[in-house]
């Protein structure tokens, strides 16, 4: 077992003290108690020859201890000799450490904070809109030369953006459909009013849910994938290796990303919408004595088809940002592996929020309009 | 430890035994045999070099001794202690007596430099934050790093300060035993000659067991006390360097007697 380590005054000869044991990483805390013990700042001489372990730990604790007595450098502490080039080592590096810093968690630091990130989200607001800038120059630049476009690469990502979201933006919109329909018809029944389900269903999908649950959707499963992707080229220097080799990975990384969205997401949204209009059928039929036949025919008399070009009208502005900011938060990936976390959540968070609040001032506009 | 939880002793470790003893160790990855019946001893106190083409399986010794991996055959020992051993108490004792730097320096990303050196020592002891903090101040000093890179993250250093600050986490715990995997692997010679020097004055201040991989003919020729030489799926040969360049094996040969082999040797 290792010796605990001892310090006492020696009694034949007052104010010479006497430390012994093993002063060690593990017993720092007792170490550090007893070097700051009031009885050994008096003391005149330090004899440390019957140390019988010293590692770096111990002896910086051996050095502010003879510090704090006033005898750290006029050979009044006595080590072992094979002790002594340790110390000497240690003695050297343990002055002035820094002052430990407290974080400070006040209304000051609070309203730093608050700085911050205001100045970060403005700072984000003017890349996003120069990026912007710089995809349609490039796409301006190449749209005069077929040859240029990637075609392979644009074809590939709609394929993984559009085809397979199929299922998951049917499932959901299905589903989402039959529960509209189903609060609805319960609000609807205390005025006799269950046809109006019909209304409810087709007006709302059209118009706003079809395209913002495929928006929302595609925000979690396509930005985040763009975002990792770049972003972990960006970290293994490849996106570096695409300039040098004179190439421009606008042309080649971005602009195939954006053109697939812009392309997969009115699809994918005019999916969501019939099957919306399904759940809501499916319901209607099995629970409020609607037939499918009523309620194609109800469809075909009270909703216009203005609501489907409303809705379809903003499905590529918001493929544009989501596609446009999971590509930039890639680009701006730092290095570390923590980076790409931390890009991957902003650019989540970034695309759903700025798509629904394009979708409420859009649906402002669009009411204002009499469309 | 967290503190107020009951710690688990440790096994006490036998200093009087060599710091490490392979024997018959044998590591196979699927068809393709890394050791048959490899022996190495390591004694206390001294710098050993292990040198070995590229897939001589250097690495995968390091991770063996350090039960990172677990070979198909053959017994390992630190300092008397089973090293493949799956008793916690044993487990244990090995990661506070062996201290690692790792090639690319594997430092946290999210952690500053000082916090990296604190974080061994906050889990493992349960120290007052103070002098957790004191003490990685000195062991950061004592790795040759600047006051400076106190509040630096990793990703803010050079290769060079990575290095030293996966240094001075590997001597958090005090280790006896320091593994070092390519510790000069893509400095500059000057900063791979002053990394050299730092090894040195550690070894002997601290009384320091090392083990270390390097492709570096300088550092083998400038530090080291012994050179192990992996070829042939075993050591070969273990002997101070000038012993080890005359050894008659084809590879050691080539590796000694080379155009930089023999840069090295004029210069050392």
């Amino acid at each position: 077992m290792s010796e605990t380590p001892q310090l006492r005054e020696d009694p034949e000869s007052p104010g010479r003290w006497v430390a012994g044991g093993d002063w060690t990483l593990p017993h720092a805390a007792r170490l550090e108690a007893l070097a700051g013990d009031a009885g050994v700042r008096d003391a005149r001489a330090v004899d440390a020859r019957s140390i019988e372990r010293l590692d770096a730990s111990g002896a910086m604790l051996l050095w502010r201890l003879a510090r704090n007595a006033g005898i750290d450098d006029d050979g009044r502490l006595q080590l072992r000799d094979d002790h002594a080039p340790l110390f000497a080592a240690v003695q050297g590096v343990c002055h002035n450490p820094p002052r430990r810093d407290a974080k400070d968690y006040g209304v000051r630091a609070m309203l730093a904070r608050v700085g911050w990130t205001v100045e970060d989200n403005a700072r984000e607001i003017i890349a996003l809109v120069a990026f912007g800038g710089a995809a349609l120059l490039t796409a301006l630049k190449i749209g005069w030369n077929p040859r240029r476009w990637r075609i392979t690469a644009t074809v590939a990502h709609m394929e993984t953006v559009g085809l397979d979201a199929v299922p998951l933006v049917l499932l959901l919109s299905f589903l989402v459909g039959a529960v509209v329909a189903f609060l609805g018809s319960e609000v609807l029944a205390a005025f006799g009013a269950e046809i109006f389900v019909v209304e409810l269903i087709g007006i709302s999908f059209l118009r706003e849910f079809g395209v913002l649950l495929t928006a929302v959707l595609l925000a979690g499963r396509t930005a985040s994938a763009f975002t990792a992707q770049i972003g972990a080229m960006q970290s293994g220097e490849e996106i570096d290796a695409i300039r040098t080799l004179g190439l421009d990975p606008m042309e080649l990384l971005v602009l195939p990303r954006v053109v697939a969205l812009v392309l997969m997401l009115p699809l994918l949204t005019f999916l969501a919408m019939m099957a919306g209009i399904a759940g809501g059928m499916a319901v209607g039929a099995t629970m409020l004595g609607i037939s499918p036949e009523m309620f194609v025919a109800r469809l075909h008399e009270t909703v216009e088809a203005r609501h489907f070009f409303v809705g379809m009208a903003k499905a590529p502005v918001f493929a544009l940002i989501i596609a446009l900011i999971g590509c930039l938060e890639g680009m701006q990936v730092q290095g570390t592996a923590q980076s790409v976390g931390e890009r991957t959540t902003s650019s989540v968070v970034q695309t759903i929020s700025l798509v629904i609040l394009v979708d409420a001032f859009a649906a402002l506009w669009f009411m204002e309009m009499g469309w | 430890m967290r503190p107020g939880e009951a710690p688990l002793a440790p096994r006490e470790c036998d200093f009087s035994r060599p710091a490490i003893e392979v024997r018959g160790l044998s590591n196979v990855f699927g068809a393709q045999v890394v050791h048959a019946d490899l022996d190495l001893t390591v004694q206390r106190g001294e710098i050993v070099g292990v040198v070995g083409g590229s897939g001589s399986g250097k690495s995968v010794l390091m991770r063996a001794i350090l039960g990172l991996r677990r070979p198909q055959a053959g017994s390992v020992r630190v300092f008397g202690i089973d090293a493949l051993s799956d008793r916690e108490a044993d487990r244990l004792a090995i990661e506070r007596q062996t201290g690692v730097l790792f090639q690319g320096g594997a430092l946290f990303s999210s952690l500053t430099v000082l916090e990296n050196i604190m974080l061994p020592m906050k889990e493992h002891h349960g120290l007052p934050d103070d002098l957790v903090h004191a003490l990685a101040w000195m062991k950061m000093r004592l790795a040759g790093l600047p006051g400076n890179a106190v509040d630096k993250l990793p990703s803010q250093l050079s290769g060079g300060m990575k290095k030293r600050a996966g240094l001075a986490r590997a001597l958090a715990l005090d280790p006896p035993l320091l593994f070092l995997d390519e510790p000069t692997a893509g400095l500059d010679p000057i900063g791979a000659a002053a990394f050299d020097d730092l090894i040195l004055k550690l070894q002997r201040a601290l009384g320091l067991t090392v083990f270390l991989i390097t492709h570096d003919l300088d550092t083998l020729y400038a530090i080291c006390d012994r050179v192990a030489v992996l070829a042939d799926r075993r050591v070969v040969a273990c002997a101070p360097i000038r012993e080890v360049e005359r050894f008659p094996h084809p590879w050691v040969q080539d590796y000694f007697h080379g155009p930089r082999g023999r840069a090295a040797r004029r210069e050392a």
